[in-house]
């Protein structure tokens, strides 16, 4: 043994990460939170207790606005997206890893399939733009549309479509996601219980029911809680491809916090945007500390 | 969770053998699922291709329809040289190369400390960073960028590079840290027994053992980065600094029905990450399977 000691050694080799993250996380968590109590743009000008909160679920159409049904604003937006895009994302994964296990084309399928998860949110936003343009001659969707004779649809620019239009483009990303971790739990199940299912006169459709989908609880629980993450923090997607609109329709709460701090420069009520995010995500943090407590035992 | 078993077994037992409709139903969802993720970005791909004139008038898919090619790379020319992506794009390089290596260095000696080292706390400390990997950054970016601006930071690379590292480096280590876990206490015992001191096992045997993960993590967050919008648009503020990804969003505004520019401005941002995912993809299914995704 050298001669430092054992502690000492740790905590060494440790430091410069518990610093780093110390300085960029941990601190700016606690300075966010007593700025929620606040006013003020990029300096707390005046307490004011929890009316940011307040104003946020009671005074804020754009946040929440249960006035009126269909209930709308980020909040609301955002469960959908958190129903939508999971939900979304594992069952065209699931059927792409299945269906496309063994098939002649299964690599370029996968290929195909797995792009869109590598070009960025903002070159995704501009793609659906372009798709989902307005005008017949440029957008390929209302061209179809066109085509058999419907009306093109403001599939961006009218608030009934636009929150279901992103979530759209949100799923052709993370299916891949889903896909990949599908597919290598698939093909990595007990080949003997399948063989017995198979001698027992089971069919395809019974097997995957009864047998496959069971044995991958495990990873389906994985690919929703990571995507579920990601819903809660987006902001990149909705910011290129619609600022928002039309008339704050498409906003989900990460937008929001991004809109309110750095665009109207009301940072004290960004600030208890950015809290709420932080409540909503408390739990999946127990969740993952409990999961690796359990793993590692 | 992958499994070193051929890609095939499964198959043989379930769908191979599949005859007759539900075969022809299988081959028609499959084609229907790959023409609905290739066509989105196909349709850009070939407007960035087309003339200017074309692309305004014309739908891109009519060069199917009518045979109409006649592809030209004037759109890209426009797009490097009069909108400057060319800077941008070695902008985008500039942020993403330090964003990627500084992780590395810090985290791999944080995950040695964390996986190779017993010290009293430890355990308590690294359930806090895996805690830490779920906060979102919106907490984050107001007092980072409070700081920075008096320190002087705001607006420059060094405090964009710091920034992209600490804010991934929760999840390097905890990805480091299970590889270096895995690897066979014996190595450490003979390095000590040969009087190695821990920087010796650190540099000479730990970090070439986990070559595998330390690719993945690169291959991850050089992409990552490359293509991250937010960061870049809370921490720096001079166009000249600018990377593709805030620059396309600033074409988008003034040029926002030019869709020749736009296309090719796209794929100027897009041709980085294709070019590696091409070049690495096994490393991706490596990297998603044991759990290298991060917010």
């Amino acid at each position: 043994m050298g001669p430092v000691g054992h502690n000492t050694r740790g905590w060494l080799f440790a430091a410069p990460v518990l610093l780093l993250v110390t300085l960029y996380l941990v601190i700016p968590t606690i300075w966010t939170v007593y700025f929620s109590f606040f006013t003020g743009g990029f300096r707390p000008a005046e307490f004011v207790g929890l009316n940011n909160f307040r104003r946020l679920f009671t005074g804020d159409r754009l946040f929440l606005d249960i006035s009126s049904f269909p209930w709308s604003g980020a909040l609301i937006n955002n469960i959908l997206w958190l129903v939508l895009l999971p939900a979304g994302a594992i069952i065209f994964g699931m059927t792409i890893a299945v269906l496309a296990d063994g098939h002649t084309w299964e690599r370029l399928i996968k290929i195909i399939v797995f792009v869109p998860m590598v070009v960025s949110n903002t070159a995704t936003a501009i793609i659906f733009r372009f798709l989902y343009n307005m005008n017949p001659r440029i957008g390929f969707l209302n061209a179809v549309l066109t085509n058999i004779g419907l009306e093109p649809r403001p599939w961006l620019s009218s608030r009934n479509y636009v929150t279901l239009s992103l979530i759209a483009a949100a799923v052709w990303i993370w299916t891949a996601f889903a896909m990949t971790v599908f597919s290598a739990t698939y093909k990595a199940l007990d080949k003997d219980t399948l063989q017995a299912a198979t001698v027992d006169g089971a069919g395809e459709w019974q097997k995957f029911w009864l047998i496959s989908l069971p044995m991958m609880a495990h990873a389906i629980s994985f690919v929703f809680i990571t995507i579920f993450i990601q819903t809660i923090k987006i902001v990149d997607l909705v910011l290129v491809a619609t600022d928002g609109g039309p008339a704050g329709a498409s906003r989900i709460i990460g937008f929001s916090f991004y809109w309110e701090t750095f665009q109207n420069l009301d940072v004290g009520y960004g600030s208890a945007i950015a809290v709420v995010m932080l409540m909503l995500l408390v739990p999946v943090m127990i969740l993952q500390v409990r999961r690796f407590k359990a793993e590692e035992q | 969770m992958a499994s070193k078993q051929s890609s095939a077994s499964t198959a043989q037992i379930t769908g191979v053998y599949l005859t007759g409709p539900a075969r022809l139903l299988r081959n028609v969802a499959l084609s229907v699922i790959s023409f609905v993720w290739l066509v989105p970005t196909l349709g850009v791909f070939i407007s960035s291709i087309r003339p200017r004139a074309a692309v305004a008038t014309t739908g891109w898919w009519t060069v199917f329809t009518r045979l109409d090619f006649g592809f030209r790379i004037q759109n890209y020319h426009e797009v490097i040289t009069t909108h400057a992506f060319g800077r941008y794009f070695v902008n985008s390089f500039i942020i993403t190369l330090p964003s990627t290596l500084l992780p590395i260095a810090v985290a791999s000696l944080g995950a040695y400390a964390f996986g190779c080292l017993s010290f009293r706390g430890r355990n308590l400390t690294f359930l806090a960073l895996i805690a830490l990997m779920v906060v979102p950054l919106q907490v984050a970016w107001v007092p980072v960028l409070q700081v920075y601006v008096i320190l002087g930071l705001a607006n420059t690379y060094p405090g964009l590079w710091l920034a992209h590292t600490s804010f991934v480096l929760a999840f390097a280590t905890f990805m480091f840290r299970n590889f270096f876990a895995a690897i066979p206490k014996d190595f450490f015992d003979c390095a000590r027994i040969e009087g190695a001191g821990d920087l010796a096992i650190y540099a000479r045997i730990v970090m070439p053992i986990s070559i595998p993960v330390v690719a993945s993590f690169f291959i991850f967050q050089f992409m990552w980065v490359w293509n991250e919008l937010m960061n870049a648009l809370i921490f720096l503020q001079h166009p000249s600094k600018y990377p593709l990804t805030v620059a396309i969003r600033g074409l988008l505004s003034q040029y926002g029905s030019e869709w020749y520019l736009l296309a090719a401005g796209s794929f100027v941002l897009m041709s980085m990450p294709l070019l590696v995912f091409f070049l690495f993809q096994r490393f991706f299914t490596y990297g998603i399977t044991t759990g290298a995704t991060k917010g």
